[in-house]
């Protein structure tokens, strides 16, 4: 650490002081405010200088994490992020359906089977959790509270439009660092109801219908062909479940148990968690979903 | 996946650009405009990496609006495109690069010609009669060898787009769906239905 920061470093040594690792103070105030040329403080952000994350000190960090978490390219990595999953989100008349699985795993081991990856941002904001949980977690609980910040400063709520741009923004300035995570950002503001798709690689995008994560297919070839703008509360709910069903029977990554969320004017409501099994031999309603038990 | 063509003929680019935006096998959205307008005669599209090419695109867009609100007047085409070569190079040479390849459309009303400018995420800039982006470019670039003519009016001018699009419907084994289709000319800029 010492050879490198003397490396790159020319001036005082007061400067340097702060970042010396042998230095007792090292890690309280890793950047100081004599490393940002300021004695009063940076900004409002406090007495310490620009808050930073502690990295490995190896000269590439990010191929450091890739080599340890990227089972695509190593599969005896030791650490395996959780992919599999389904989500999904779709907008109608009676406002926006989003149903997701409940399964985690980590490589072919099931690590839990009642995730709960729909994210409460706020009473209007639901968020869809794939690729990285902790990410999506992290990020989204972080952008319910910007959205707050926003609501306090301008007295009125957050568009899902801004919301899903701030996260947007938010994970395209760590582009490229390791971050995963595809992300269905769902709600109704003053101009209805809206869904936004945001990932990692800082797409963004409106639309009507969406899919994400390694059962999306699945889900949207069922989802696809019972969809209409006209659909009522009870046949979207009903098209939510089964698309997810038939993600969760297909996806050997997706399964387990089913939750359903809609969102209408004032705001979204819980609908249920429905057992994957329970509506492959039994069906929601009585007609059981499964192939064999649906054509007998 | 994504395609991009334009052309310029008697007083006028077109700019075609494919509407599906692709997440590895899955066409997520039917209907992204992946052409901006900048100016008053001034329009751009734009591919390449995903959320590079929204940002930069949007990064570009205000910049000439700032330029033109200060200065009261337009950027001409050929001064834009060396500027934005110049972020395209800029950016290259930084730590994380914008991958974004672009053409540019636009009429000069002080000369009253129009202008087509190809550009790389490299920052290569080239003034062409026609041009063409991604997988189509390489059916698209010799078909308009053959049949683009720099005097045809706007209809013959949309009929060899057609062309252009038939082709790559009929040879490239991924459909491209719907095309949106800008045109810039002495009287602004327009969208045409195909």
């Amino acid at each position: 650490m010492n050879t490198l920061v003397s490396r790159f470093t020319s001036s005082s040594s007061t400067e340097l002081k702060a970042l010396d690792s042998r230095d007792p103070d090292y890690g309280e105030n890793e950047a100081s405010d004599i490393t940002w040329g300021s004695l009063g403080g940076f900004g409002n952000l406090g007495l310490n200088g620009i808050p930073s994350f502690n990295i490995p000190t190896v000269p590439d960090p990010t191929a450091f994490l890739r080599l340890h978490t990227d089972d695509a390219a190593d599969s005896s990595c030791r650490i395996k992020i959780q992919h599999g999953t389904t989500t999904l989100a779709f907008r109608f008349q009676g406002g926006v359906i989003v149903a997701v699985d409940s399964r985690a795993t980590a490589g072919s081991y099931i690590a839990s089977g009642t995730v709960k990856k729909v994210i409460e941002i706020n009473p209007h904001l639901l968020g869809t959790m794939a690729g990285g949980a902790a990410d999506c977690q992290f990020w989204e609980t972080y952008l319910g509270s910007q959205c707050r910040i926003y609501e306090l400063r301008n007295r009125e709520r957050i568009s899902v439009a801004a919301a899903s741009k701030y996260l947007s923004n938010l994970v395209y300035s760590y582009k490229g660092m390791g971050l995963s995570m595809g992300t269905m950002i769902c709600g109704w503001d003053k101009t209805g109801p809206a869904i936004f798709y945001v990932d990692s690689d800082g797409t963004r995008l409106k639309g009507d219908v969406f899919s994400v994560g390694s059962g999306s297919t699945f889900a949207y070839g069922v989802l696809d062909q019972g969809y209409r703008w006209d659909l009522t509360d009870e046949e979207a709910q009903e098209l939510g479940r089964r698309s997810i069903y038939a993600a969760g029977h297909r996806d050997a990554f997706s399964g387990n148990t089913c939750n359903l969320y809609h969102v209408k004017e004032d705001g979204w409501k819980f609908i249920g968690n429905y057992d994957i099994t329970k509506l492959h031999y039994e069906g929601s309603q009585g007609a059981a979903y499964g192939y064999d038990q649906r054509t007998q | 996946m994504e395609c991009q063509f334009g052309l310029s003929g008697n007083g006028y680019v077109l700019l075609a650009a494919s509407t599906t935006a692709v997440r590895s096998i899955v066409k997520m959205k039917h209907d992204q405009d992946n052409i901006k307008v900048l100016g008053p005669q001034l329009i751009m599209s734009y591919s390449g990496e995903p959320g590079d090419t929204i940002q930069f695109a949007e990064y570009i867009e205000r910049n000439i609006r700032l330029y033109q609100i200060r200065n009261f007047h337009a950027l001409r085409p050929s001064s834009a495109a060396s500027w934005l070569r110049r972020q395209l190079a800029d950016s290259l040479r930084s730590r994380n690069p914008y991958a974004v390849n672009i053409l540019l459309g636009g009429y000069d009303n002080a000369t009253s010609k129009p202008h087509l400018y190809w550009m790389d995420y490299l920052g290569t800039l080239t003034n062409q009669p026609y041009a063409a982006q991604g997988y189509g470019s390489y059916f698209v670039l010799s078909l308009l060898d053959r049949y683009h003519n720099p005097e045809a009016s706007l209809e013959e001018g949309l009929e060899t787009l057609r062309r252009c699009i038939d082709e790559v419907e009929k040879r490239l084994v991924v459909s491209q769906g719907k095309y949106i289709v800008k045109v810039v000319d002495k009287d602004g800029v327009r969208v045409i239905e195909l």
